[in-house]
């Protein structure tokens, strides 16, 4: 792994570690918004996207519905389980980042487990992302241990590659983990899967604390933030927050316009109030 | 990169293996391009842990001598080595013996597995143990290990299995365990398997997951087939005791591959022996209702291992169909998937109905009622049989000169109302009736 582009730590072309940077130049966290493709349709995520973008999101992450999420709780089960159900196809996640990107100026990643890129191929399929416009890929299932693969894609095609750290990661693979990310690293902020928790861990302060230790300039916490109480509390430490579950149950109960109202709540929470962290929490 | 023909594998031995090199006590994390971690960043330090822990156990003599005394005086090995006589006569005449691990405490070699694993998980310090299962077998033993060892067991079971093996529901309950019925994606095998990680990530501080399988991510596959290489120890020195030689093959049946593993690594330095895994045939691997994970399936990444997998073109995992849920998975281990690359083993489907017939000549034949799964090694053993007579026939000897070794995994009572069903041994508006017809899709 190329160091001198580890974590962002200088200089690079990549889009999350643009959209995040200019968020931290208006002196407020970065908001990161998770959609299930094709959920309940590909269209309907276009348009959920775009309304992400336009109340407030710096970051968009575009999840590839997958049979065995093991990091998934059950709304976003449920959610991608629809999509399957209603026919989605991996190549359709590119209709869906080419629809967003076309129309907004948002970072938009893939959250993806790691098979369905192995099935059509990494080089292909980071090809066919960074063609649609896509920033680079989140991998909650591949660790930088098993990425030479992905290495050599996402230098090739400039993409940013976001691994996971998590309060159970030595100072060790912290420091492996950092420097193998480009973009931003992604805090895992409890010991668990996907969902709304009504509090956001202690972990997740100190995930953020060891990652920056560790050198990477931009750290975003997800798992569990539902509320702009939450994102209030996590914006005094980390570079941005990440919101899923809320969003994809906003998706499910109230369709575009409830993803465009929670995103606009949210987002009054990312400014940073020195010292003040997490008064409304 | 291609699969090993069937049938093949027997002259071709691997180019390492040809030149010398030996495939036993392969450590992982890789089997060639197989094996590896291909899971979430929370449970690598879990995994690091587990490494760690079984390393210093296996080269500890106290753990050994621990493992030792209960594979003789609670499961009670060493299992049998039984010569099948009249069963050979539909094997082409070769003498077949049957390795006995239906003889084992729980019915199954599943009882290797568990004690060395909660074993482990004491050693850790944890307190509680989690499992999963298809048909209940593994259930069942985690359940056991955990009761004998003190150690609180939660299993995870898809909902569909609970209903249709709701006594070994029962017998889980028993032994003090709680069972999770699980209702997420298609709510078989790989779904609770999906549930048990989900678990595992949010309680690992004090949660061992007990895997049933010599599959998942390192240190798994390696470690499993550790707790189950003693299946074909005892094999290789009963045989040898018995006849005086080694075997000229050897059958097993293959889900994940744990008991395959496991007598297959007593003989992978034997180069005249020939080895078989035969996988889940289901209807027929043209109707696309299989379990043929090897033969059909394309490598990838599940549950954190790269092996063959059966997958469709977006990678996404297809259901797989058996009679026998414990063969039931659409993975299998990565040393198997290693081991067909490299043709030193031939893997093979049998059909349900092949292995139903295997399971009716048994009872037959020897008075054994052997697992469904056992029975697609039985089903293979004959055609394995058949062939090496014509063999011998060819080359002038007698097909009583040859010699199989058939690994009966695990005894045939938890079977019982799918084989009446299958049989049609049952009055139409009996219970078990009832009981079988929800037992399997047949």
């Amino acid at each position: 792994m190329s160091s001198a582009q580890a974590a962002g730590k200088a200089q690079t072309t990549s889009k999350s570690a643009a959209a995040i940077d200019k968020a931290r130049a208006e002196g407020r966290a970065a908001l990161i918004g998770y959609l299930p493709a094709g959920y309940p349709t590909v269209e309907q995520t276009i348009a959920a996207g775009i309304a992400l973008a336009e109340n407030g999101a710096d970051l968009i992450e575009i999840g590839i519905p997958y049979s065995d999420p093991v990091m998934d709780g059950q709304v976003i089960q449920a959610a991608t389980t629809e999509a399957l159900a209603n026919g989605f196809h991996v190549r359709q996640v590119f209709d869906v980042v080419e629809g967003i990107t076309s129309k907004t100026d948002a970072a938009v990643l893939v959250m993806t487990y790691w098979n369905p890129v192995v099935r059509m191929g990494v080089d292909e399929f980071s090809r066919r992302l960074a063609e649609a416009g896509g920033a680079g890929l989140i991998t909650p299932d591949l660790i930088p241990d098993e990425a030479a693969e992905w290495f050599e894609a996402s230098d090739k095609y400039g993409l940013d590659r976001v691994f996971l750290v998590a309060p159970s990661s030595t100072a060790e693979r912290m420091q492996r983990t950092v420097d193998a990310s480009r973009g931003f690293v992604y805090a895992v902020s409890i010991m668990g899967v996907t969902g709304a928790r009504t509090s956001v861990s202690s972990a997740a302060k100190d995930v953020v604390s060891a990652a920056h230790a560790a050198g990477a300039e931009r750290v975003c916490v997800g798992l569990g933030v539902s509320t702009a109480g939450q994102v209030r509390e996590i914006a005094a430490y980390a570079e941005g927050v990440i919101v899923g579950t809320a969003l994809v149950a906003a998706v499910r109960d109230g369709g575009v316009d409830a993803v465009a109202a929670l995103t606009k709540d949210l987002s009054t929470g990312l400014a940073r109030e020195t010292g003040h962290a997490g008064e409304e929490a | 990169m291609a699969h090993a023909p069937s049938g093949n594998a027997d002259n071709n031995a691997t180019d390492a293996f040809l030149q010398g090199g030996s495939l036993r006590h392969a450590p992982g994390p890789y089997f060639g391009s197989f094996g590896g971690r291909w899971m979430p960043e929370s449970l690598i330090a879990a995994l690091d842990e587990l490494e760690e822990t079984f390393d210093k156990a296996r080269n500890d003599p106290d753990f050994r001598a621990q493992i030792a005394d209960l594979n003789k005086n609670y499961s009670g090995r060493p299992s049998l080595l039984t010569e099948a006589k009249r069963f050979s006569e539909h094997a082409g005449g070769v003498r077949v013996f049957l390795k006995r691990e239906d003889l084992n405490h729980t019915g199954s070699h599943k009882i290797n597995n568990v004690l060395g694993q909660a074993l482990l998980a004491k050693r850790m310090g944890k307190t509680r143990i989690i499992a999963e299962t298809g048909a209940g077998q593994h259930g069942v033993a985690s359940a056991t290990a955990a009761a004998l060892l003190g150690l609180e067991c939660v299993v995870y079971m898809g909902a569909e299995d609970c209903r249709r093996q709701a006594l070994n529901v029962a017998r889980m309950e028993l032994l003090g365990a709680t069972v999770i019925p699980v209702t997420s994606g298609s709510q078989t095998l790989k779904d609770a398997i999906n549930d048990a990680l989900r678990d595992w990530v949010a309680n690992v501080s004090n949660t061992h997951y007990l895997l049933g399988t010599a599959a998942g991510a390192h240190p798994f596959p390696a470690m499993v087939r550790y707790f189950h290489e003693v299946i074909g120890e005892e094999a290789r020195a009963q045989i040898l005791e018995q006849v005086g030689r080694l075997p000229d093959a050897v059958c097993a049946c293959i889900g994940g591959g744990s008991n395959a593993i496991g007598i297959f690594h007593g003989f992978l330095d034997d180069p005249s022996v020939r080895i078989y895994g035969f996988e889940a045939g289901g209807d027929g691997v043209e109707t696309g209702r299989h379990a043929a994970t090897i033969t059909l399936g394309k490598p990838g990444v599940l549950h954190g291992a790269r092996s063959y997998l059966m997958q469709d073109d977006d990678g996404q995992t297809i259901e797989s169909h058996s009679i026998s849920a414990g063969l039931d998975y659409p993975g299998v281990g990565p040393e198997h998937s290693y081991l067909s690359d490299i043709g030193r083993v031939s893997y093979e489907p049998i059909t349900d109905s092949e292995a139903m017939e295997a399971f009716r000549i048994l009872c037959r034949t020897e008075g054994i009622i052997p697992a469904i799964e056992s029975a697609h090694a039985l089903a293979g053993g004959i055609k394995v049989g058949q062939r090496l007579a014509a063999e011998a026939a060819e080359s002038g000897g007698t097909a009583a000169d040859k010699i199989i070794i058939i690994n009966l995994s695990g005894r045939g009572d938890k079977d019982v109302a799918t084989a009446a069903e299958w049989f049609d041994l049952l009055d139409k508006d009996s219970a078990e009736s009832e009981i079988g017809k929800e037992g399997e899709q047949l």
